[in-house]
């Protein structure tokens, strides 16, 4: 089962990538957070429509990636294996929208500008959000969490399951393999063998949480979960906002590429 | 089934983010009313077992292909609707950042999609009234089957909603509604087999684990008042609801859409193009989001915004801002990069 | 040193499904001791640490730990005076990193933040992995991981240490290593295991339990070289005692 497998790598792949140091990774997750959400609310708040005037929004993974030192193979990995997805729900505009527009005096489907526009929009939201975990780790995501207020309940809870994915992944991939030697078609589990594989590791995993919760009792723990150190963003952090905020900000406000092929155009005149 | 950045917009996906964060306020409150510490870690390690079982390949018997499952029905019968629905949007979450499943934004979509119709309206109103205080195999089928059904039927129709709220897609409600809502019966009933097969495991070998399960709910078992409150914050969130929609796992809602797309595409080749207007203002849930009569009034409306006047001059001018702007970005990675490097030879 | 007396007295315990486990153990054990639990599968070792350490409650009999008696009301006070290292790590280091496991014991007991980096890092330090601390423990080594459970334990500052297998699936070298670190150790040990000649070396007394009994206790040397009471107890002599296969020496 590639699957599993695949995903043990990709989940400590990201997470070796996050405890890189770099600018990026400096930075507080709270304002890695806000940036990377705000910049995605911005980016689908443009119409189905909207391609070129979407392209200042690379500058952000771009910086990201460049300067938190993330190479792009594992982005672009994982951004293939979504593309297909994308393109795929893209493609259906065409058949959909039958207006046309001109471009270059060519007639073009105006369904073919969504299919760009969502395609664009998608690997961009795609990007961000990996280049977010890549750079942040997931306790920086759990640090943002608590200094949203989430309550620490929650968070420890998301914490467990992200400690123990791994583990479990692992369970089940060697119960899995133990089934493939012995099966036939091991590339997918037997309906009778659903309930006693899928069961057996449940009640494995149930046991596991006894033992964890009584190592958590163990070592004080009495419903409460005690963080350590809450440190508050500094002015980098507020600059990294405030900077890319105004930048996605100005790119909303004016369409940036048009305006520069307009200056372009005006000087070659 | 999940909802995707590139194509929710930002009413939806924060009215969305919205009714999942006031759920997932509510099941907290509750979880920790409970006073049963002994859920926590339960809940961690649970996540993290269906976030594994979600990989493996479960042979469909008689079709040669296979089914996934979602897991959001087990959870709840072994951990209660609250903690059930919070476990399911931590492993949402996961996937939503390690995977880029969704996107950040979606993320609520898929939480509330996938995490709310099943444990909060499917697992009371359904399974518990099918199964009753005894366990008895068959009822236990059966109630796994429907509730997952039903659990997946109105995520599904969530996305549906999701999708032609927000209009920015040219796709028509009907023919998305007729191809999601069976493509789900069939996720569903799957769903329903994997979980009444877990359950029956479990029930056969560790009996105590359903009944604690079940002892611990007392506290949270649902009212009909309750439910009503659920169903209010569906109410807001569908009111405000605009969007695109993707997916990220070849399940039901891909194949949707390539059911969808083959079956647009056998419309095309008739020649006329009056009858796909037709067809189209038929299946058509809003006007104003099914066809565009040849609209090039429509569109450069729409796109003013940001293609003003598409004539031949701008379109160049944006075409060589355009590359411009690629270049730019690239030239800005290049120049971080060499910083990096030199920095690093220091 | 009276209070750091770990006893026993006459303990029972029943699993819900009927299993009597423990069938009535007394023992008392001294400040510094260093003490094996040995017996075949199943015969009640891990049900008695977790009766020490009042996870599990016992039907009958009670644990005392220097004069006080265990119950409700000084659980969390006798924890904090016990540390168990449980037979799988995984199971004990529950958060994302080294550094938040080994110090959650410490932020639990409300320490501030300065006091709790202190406690985290001699803990490190005492197990030999300081320069692991920000990894997460699913790129620790079995070895590695061993150590770090450890480390969550020494960093609540215990009296007494309870070992479950502490040597179980390491290669030999972390066997070697692990041992080591458990001989600087002043703590009082208690410490099961399936691995005669590490128990041999570690510990000075040793108890055999089988079917939920003291069956044996007393000094390592004469329980371990004891052929026939260690076949009764589902053991066999250790390695170390026995004839050597390559050379054909006899013991």
């Amino acid at each position: 089962m590639p699957n599993i497998v695949n995903a043990i790598y990709n989940i400590r792949q990201f997470d070796e990538l996050a405890r890189q140091d770099s600018l990026i990774h400096r930075l507080h997750p709270l304002a890695k957070l806000l940036a990377t959400l705000g910049y995605t609310v911005v980016l689908v708040s443009y119409d189905k429509y909207a391609t070129i005037a979407l392209l200042p929004f690379l500058f952000f993974p771009v910086f990201m990636a460049a300067a938190g030192r993330i190479p792009a193979g594992p982005l672009l990995k994982r951004l293939l294996y979504i593309e297909p997805m994308i393109i795929c729900v893209g493609l259906l505009n065409p058949l959909f929208d039958r207006g046309t527009t001109s471009i270059l005096g060519q007639t073009m489907s105006s369904g073919w500008l969504i299919f760009i526009s969502i395609v664009i929009k998608g690997s961009l939201a795609v990007t961000s959000a990996l280049l977010l975990m890549a750079t942040t780790g997931m306790d920086g995501i759990a640090l943002s969490l608590r200094k949203l207020k989430v309550p620490k309940i929650f968070v420890l809870q998301l914490m467990l399951t992200y400690r123990y994915i791994s583990v479990l992944l692992e369970e089940a991939a060697r119960a899995i393999q133990a089934y493939s030697l012995r099966a036939f078609n091991p590339k997918s589990l037997k309906r009778e063998v659903w309930g006693p594989m899928l069961g057996q590791i449940l009640l494995r995993t149930v046991d596991r949480a006894q033992r964890v919760y009584d190592a958590m009792c163990l070592r004080g723990f009495i419903g409460e979960y005690h963080t350590g150190k809450n440190p508050s963003p500094g002015f980098a952090d507020y600059l990294f906002v405030a900077g890319w905020g105004t930048f996605i900000a100005a790119s909303r406000a004016v369409n940036l590429p048009l305006w520069l092929g307009n200056i372009l155009a005006g000087a070659v005149k | 089934m999940h909802m995707a950045d590139a194509l929710i917009s930002p009413a939806v996906g924060g009215a969305m983010w919205a009714a999942t964060a006031g759920v997932a306020a509510y099941s907290i409150k509750k979880v920790q009313d409970g006073l049963d510490q002994k859920k926590i870690p339960l809940m961690g390690v649970m996540g993290a077992f269906i976030f594994a079982a979600q990989m493996i390949n479960f042979s469909i018997p008689g079709t040669g292909s296979s089914g996934h499952l979602g897991g959001g029905l087990i959870l709840a019968i072994l951990l209660g609707p609250y903690a059930g629905f919070l476990t399911m949007a931590s492993i949402l979450t996961i996937q939503a950042l390690f995977f880029a499943d969704g996107g950040l934004l979606a993320l609520g979509s898929n939480i509330f999609n996938l995490g709310f119709f099943t444990c909060f309206l499917a697992y009371p109103l359904i399974y518990k009234k099918i199964v009753g205080k005894e366990y008895s195999a068959k009822r236990s089928m059966i109630a796994s089957m429907v509730t997952a059904v039903v659990g997946l039927q109105m995520g599904a129709f969530g996305v549906v909603l999701e999708t032609v709220f927000s209009g920015k897609t040219e796709l028509p409600f009907n023919a998305f509604v007729l191809m999601m809502q069976p493509i789900h019966l069939a996720i569903g009933i799957v769903e329903g087999l994997i979980t009444a097969a877990v359950v029956s495991f479990v029930w056969k070998a560790r009996p105590e684990i359903l009944e604690k399960a079940a002892l611990n709910q007392a506290l949270g078992s649902l009212s009909i008042k309750k439910v009503m409150i659920g169903l209010a914050v569906m109410a807001v969130f569908t009111g405000a609801v605009l969007s695109w929609f993707a997916s990220s796992h070849p399940d039901g809602l891909e194949w949707s859409m390539f059911k969808t797309s083959g079956r647009e595409e056998l419309e095309t080749t008739d020649p006329t193009h009056e009858k796909l207007a037709a067809l189209q203002e038929k299946t058509a849930f809003l006007p104003d989001y099914g066809f565009k009569a040849s609209g090039n009034e429509v569109q450069t409306e729409e796109q003013s915004e940001n293609w003003p006047a598409v004539s031949g001059g701008t379109t160049v001018s944006g075409l060589v801002g355009g590359l411009m702007t690629l270049l730019l970005a690239a030239f800005m990675g290049f120049v971080i990069n060499m910083r990096n490097k030199t920095g690093k030879k220091a | 040193m009276s209070h750091h007396i770990t006893e026993a007295k006459d303990l029972f315990y029943e699993y819900p499904d009927g299993h009597q486990a423990v069938n009535g153990i007394s023992f008392r054990i001294h400040h510094g001791e260093s003490v094996g639990v040995i017996g075949g599968n199943g015969a009640g070792k891990s049900t008695l640490l977790m009766l020490l350490m009042g996870i599990l409650v016992p039907s009958q009999g009670e644990v005392v730990i220097g004069e006080v008696k265990l119950n409700k009301d000084t659980l969390s006070m006798i924890r904090q005076r016990l540390g168990m290292v449980f037979q799988n790590p995984d199971d004990q280091l529950f958060m994302t990193t080294v550094f938040d496991d080994v110090a959650f014991g410490p932020r639990s007991l409300k320490l501030d933040e300065a006091q709790v980096e202190q406690r985290v890092n001699s803990a490190l330090e005492q197990v030999g992995i300081k320069h692991l601390k920000d990894r997460a423990p699913f790129k620790l080594s079995a070895g590695e991981k061993r150590a770090a459970a450890i480390a969550t334990v020494l960093s609540m500052t215990p009296d007494i240490l309870i070992l479950d297998e502490p040597t179980s699936s390491l290669d030999p070298r972390s066997r070697r290593r692990l041992m080591n670190i458990l001989k600087g150790f002043e703590h009082t040990k208690i410490i099961t295991s399936h691995d005669l000649d590490m128990v041999l070396e570690l510990c000075q007394r040793v108890m055999v339990i089988k079917d939920g009994l003291i069956i044996s206790d007393g000094q390592t040397k004469d329980i371990l070289t004891n052929k026939k009471l260690m076949e009764e107890a589902g053991l066999e002599l250790p390695l170390s005692l026995q004839n050597c296969p390559a050379c054909g020496k006899t013991k």
